[in-house]
């Protein structure tokens, strides 16, 4: 058994505040998973925001702070080695503290005061690794093992499957990817390619996996989001796809919201589905799409669902 | 070459990569411009798009946020290029959207210049005022 493999069974869970609330599906679709594989996931005790935007935008140190305080906890109250966010924003912000707290000092003369002012352990650099559900699901499960587990093949379901920008960049917060053979790749990621393969899907040639959707402009610029949207969601309809797969709350949100802005504002209309790939996967272990929060996804994929994938 | 006169060409489905290669460059050629630089001539990995992105995104980590589909640009190009006989309707829609997708992000960037700097950049907006 791999080291990755090994230490992935049994991790720290930060769902971030996206996965209580617009982001519940892929809150529930985790769990799910994690369960149907026998993965254990312990929630971080008492957790806080990472920083998210608006903090980092009025002070990183702070942004900093909040993300170690975080990994603190996981590391340094409840003994663990790995901490799996399946937020891109919480990911980002968790693998950047940790750059800062490593190559900054000033940082961590931030976080050391704050962490005593606080009344807790500073998080130090180096204590925890920071890992994104699909680093979980590719090393602790894989795609062999996926595959024995399918019980509903997702054969014929064509997938385009989009990471967004913060799973990748900027590259220098991320040193794990782009270390060849099979790691994770900053310019053409394929983790998420890799799993729904492994549970039947169809990849489709998708060239915009990481490319803008104007996410953080969503609501001060939203026409610039629905055009970039609107742009990724035709290319993957022209490429042959059914559904968009992916693994962030603020991706999902703005590909399903700016889908159903660009019909009312722009008049047009598109029909691929979204869906958070451990939704898919899920569906693939034999889950109820009720269990993997199909129902709780803005736009209606019930039916596709149901026809397609579950029902054959 | 105005980014109206570009978007109304990319929207015409008979473009052959050479001209959507190109049709990048103007994109990229307009946010230098707008940033008081002269647009390189220079050629990185045999690419003058390449070159131009590189410039766009000195002292400008946001711009990043277009280096991927500057590159896939490129990868569309050479597939295209490479191998006439292999080369499909489908692969030159995709190197449309692609072009359209860089078009809708300079474009955007253009109207708000913070475009990329929180996700991409991981820079703070207010970091003059932090």
């Amino acid at each position: 058994m791999s080291k990755e493999k090994q230490n992935y069974q049994k991790v720290a869970y930060y769902p971030g505040c996206a996965l209580e609330g617009s982001g519940h599906a892929y809150n529930r679709s985790t769990k799910a998973v994690g369960k149907a594989l026998g993965l254990k996931l312990e929630e971080v005790r008492n957790w806080n925001c990472c920083g998210a935007m608006e903090v980092k935008n009025i002070d990183p140190k702070i942004q900093t702070y909040l993300s170690s305080r975080v990994m603190s906890i996981a590391k340094n109250e409840m003994k663990h080695d790995v901490v799996m966010a399946p937020c891109n924003g919480c990911y980002h912000n968790l693998k950047k503290a940790e750059y800062d707290l490593k190559n900054d000092p000033a940082s961590r003369e931030v976080v050391g005061e704050l962490s005593r002012k606080a009344g807790h352990a500073a998080y130090e650099a180096g204590g925890l690794e920071t890992i994104h559900a699909l680093d979980w699901l590719k090393q602790a499960v894989g795609e062999e093992e996926l595959g024995r587990r399918v019980k509903n093949s997702l054969s014929g379901v064509k997938v385009a499957n989009y990471y967004g920008c913060m799973y990748t960049r900027p590259r220098h917060i991320f040193p794990e990817k782009d270390q060849g053979g099979a790691s994770e790749s900053t310019s053409k990621p394929h983790y998420m390619d890799d799993l729904l393969e492994a549970a039947g899907a169809v990849n489709v040639e998708f060239p915009l996996k990481t490319a803008c959707c104007g996410g953080a402009h969503t609501l001060s610029d939203s026409d610039t989001s629905t055009r970039l949207v609107l742009n990724i969601i035709q290319a993957a309809e022209a490429a042959g796809a059914d559904v968009i797969a992916t693994e962030c709350p603020t991706c999902h949100s703005g590909l399903e919201m700016h889908q159903i802005r660009a019909q009312t504002n722009f008049g047009v209309e598109t029909r691929v589905k979204i869906l958070y790939f451990t939704q898919l996967l899920g569906l693939a272990l034999g889950l109820s799409p009720r269990k993997v929060g199909v129902h709780e996804n803005v736009s209606d994929s019930m039916a596709y669902v149901r026809e397609a994938i579950t029902r054959r | 070459m105005t980014l109206e006169a570009i978007q109304a060409e990319l929207e015409t489905a008979t473009l052959g990569a050479d001209r959507l290669l190109r049709l990048g460059e103007r994109i990229l050629e307009q946010w230098l411009i707008a940033h008081g630089k002269t647009p390189t001539e220079e050629r990185r990995e045999g690419f003058r798009l390449l070159a131009l992105h590189r410039q766009g995104a000195r002292d400008d980590a946001s711009f990043n946020a277009c280096r991927e589909t500057c590159r896939e640009l490129v990868y569309h190009y050479n597939l295209l290029t490479s191998s006439p006989e292999e080369a499909d309707a489908q692969l030159l829609q995709m190197m449309r959207f692609i072009a359209r997708h860089l078009y809708f992000f300079v474009s955007g960037k253009l109207q708000e210049a913070g475009l990329g700097d929180f996700c991409c950049a991981s820079r703070p907006l207010r970091r003059a005022e932090a």
